[in-house]
């Protein structure tokens, strides 16, 4: 008390900088402690992530984490990677171009196009699910990647140009009228100029893209069985897994969390602005 | 810009006759096209992957047509409309799909507004509680689901069970008790950071100078809060609303890994509904026509997240 009286501004601005603290970091890790938990009874044994009180001091072993990888789960990780670079890569391809002729280079009716485009984002799957599913099936391409490419690349095209276009945005016009006064043509302009410009915006797309395909559940589950399975459906084998399979089952979780996870914590800058299409920054 | 250059030329090929000013009229349509070019590619495949299937999911609504009948698809009209609105089972994964969206939107939005404010104050170590909190949003959504049933909310080895022993809920079986809430806190806690992320945004974009004037003229912390920066932040919390609602209108993951729509239809949503009709019933007229259902509740969500959208941008632009 007698220090709060002799200073009493800066003592209570410390306190009270202290009690927020507090309570800041109570609150992150209870929404941060079951994904640590899950990190955690990925690395027990079986016997310990069973057991009755949970075991919370114990010996980290890479015993379930080695048991998964070597075992049948390498092949869905690889289907999730292969799904998630080819739509990210078409997302590009295709969103690149559209996004600068909404921007840099702006068509007629550019607002038209860039509703249109983000109403097929929010578009419910129960929209076009059933006729996919018959398309799919009669071109024989159920329970192949490419499906899911195709799939993917829909849902991550219009946030993709969005997000995109709101970098183009953002381009010093002089620069572009610099290279436009010394005749250079779209492509060139598009490739040379912007493209180098807008990496920022490439990785936030890209992050984008990582964190919707990776994650993707419904059409996988349901355009999917074995050959295709993305590492979602390894998961599903848990569910009705009754036994002692919580170790095993906490590994592949973190296996299959660990990418998205890091690409989102490296690039938490781009994380908002990507979530919102560019809307916040 | 090429409509300018292009017209003033216009006057002197009508003088020459109609062959110049229909070769400037179709050079300035090539031109016109060369510039949508670019734009093309995309739209074109964007239609092709979710308008034509679309049609084709109402054109399918009007039919009798069941995969695992040996029984040709038939035309039927709008019965497939009324079997639906008949269906008790459908209306109840109508409200359920309200309830959900509802509650997990307001919740989280509320703790979000809540952790943004906290984390915009100055603090020890705020970016390590960002990077802790954003964790949740993250994690893969069947492995998180996975795990909140199985280690988490398990009756038996379940760590917050084990915590809630001393108040006597240590064998309490929170997902069959009480399905729903469960599925909503579930969504809660992934969904808090997304809407954290954004409402810390917008009070980090806020001008310092206001809030300084505020406290100089002798204005209370509550009633900055309210006053100034709630109208502040206020376009971010609708966007991290409606965004929100038009994501978790969709929830199935969570569903899928915990509950399986049960007990009974306790957490039977309508994407999941959609999934027991298309997917395990193989009914495709009846699927279709809870598709067309759906996309009529999502335009009415969708048209109002659209028109914040488009109010943010536009701000934007003005600046």
């Amino acid at each position: 008390m007698s220090v709060l009286a002799a200073r009493p501004g800066r003592g209570r601005a410390r306190i009270s900088k202290a009690a927020w603290s507090a309570l800041a970091w109570a609150i992150a890790i209870v929404f941060f402690f079951p994904v640590l938990w899950m990190a955690l009874e990925g690395l027990k044994t079986e016997v310990q992530a069973a057991s009755i009180p949970p075991t919370i001091f114990f010996t980290p072993t890479l015993t379930a984490l080695q048991e998964v990888l070597s075992r049948d789960f390498p092949p869905y990780l690889i289907n999730s990677a292969s799904a998630t670079i080819g739509s990210t890569l078409l997302v590009l391809l295709l969103g690149l171009p559209a996004a600068y002729a909404l921007s840099i280079r702006p068509v007629k009716r550019t607002r038209d196009v860039l509703f249109f485009l983000i109403s097929t984002r929010f578009l419910p799957f129960a929209a076009s699910l059933v006729p996919l599913y018959i398309l799919a099936r009669d071109l024989h391409l159920l329970d192949n990647i490419l499906v899911l490419v195709i799939i993917y690349t829909t849902i991550n095209l219009p946030l993709g140009i969005w997000l995109l276009r709101s970098f183009m945005l953002e381009l010093p016009h002089e620069l572009i009228e610099a290279a436009r006064v010394d005749g250079a043509s779209m492509r060139h302009e598009l490739i040379n100029i912007v493209l180098p410009l807008i990496m920022p915006g490439i990785a936030a797309t890209s992050l984008i893209c990582l964190i919707f395909s990776w994650n993707e559940f419904f059409y996988a589950v349901n355009f999917t069985t074995t050959i295709a399975a993305t590492s979602p459906i390894f998961l599903v084998g848990f569910i009705s897994g009754r036994g002692l399979f919580y170790a095993k089952l906490a590994a592949a979780a973190t296996l299959a969390s660990l990418p998205v996870l890091l690409a989102g914590w490296i690039a938490q800058k781009q994380l908002i602005r990507g979530l919102t299409m560019g809307a916040v920054k | 810009m090429a409509s300018v250059t292009v017209q003033p030329s216009i006057p002197t090929a009508l003088g020459d006759g109609g062959g110049r000013a229909r070769s400037v009229a179709s050079a300035a349509r090539l031109q016109g096209w060369l510039r949508r070019l670019p734009v093309l590619p995309a739209l074109v495949y964007v239609i092709l992957v979710t308008q034509v299937p679309f049609l084709l999911t109402i054109f399918y609504s009007l039919q009798n047509w069941n995969l695992l009948s040996v029984a040709p698809a038939r035309f039927i009209g709008l019965q497939n409309y009324l079997d639906v609105l008949n269906d008790a089972t459908i209306r109840i994964a109508i409200w359920n799909t309200i309830v959900l969206t509802v509650c997990a939107v307001a919740i989280s939005v509320a703790l979000g507004i809540g952790i943004a404010v906290l984390l915009n104050r100055e603090i020890f170590g705020k970016g390590i509680l960002r990077t802790l909190m954003i964790g949740p949003f993250l994690v893969m959504p069947t492995a998180a689901a996975l795990m909140w049933k199985d280690t988490l909310l398990n009756p038996l080895t379940g760590f917050v069970n084990y915590l809630l022993t001393p108040i006597g809920l240590g064998t309490f079986d929170f997902i069959n008790r009480f399905p729903m809430a469960s599925i909503v806190g579930i969504e809660v806690w992934r969904w808090t950071p997304f809407m954290m992320l954004i409402v810390l945004a917008g009070l980090q974009s806020q001008n310092q100078e206001v809030l300084e004037a505020a406290r100089v003229d002798g204005a209370r912390a509550l009633q900055m809060f309210r006053y100034i920066t709630l109208p502040f932040i206020r376009p971010f919390i609708e966007l991290g609303a409606l965004l929100g609602s038009l994501f978790i209108v969709q929830s199935f993951d969570t569903i899928f890994m915990t509950t399986q729509g049960g007990p009974g239809q306790a957490t039977t949503n309508l994407p999941f509904k959609l999934y027991l009709e298309a997917f395990q019933a193989f009914d495709i007229g009846k699927a279709s026509a809870i598709g067309v259902l759906a996309v009529i509740l999502t335009m009415i969500v969708a048209t109002f997240a659209l028109r914040t959208l488009f109010t943010i941008f536009q701000v934007e632009t003005r600046r």
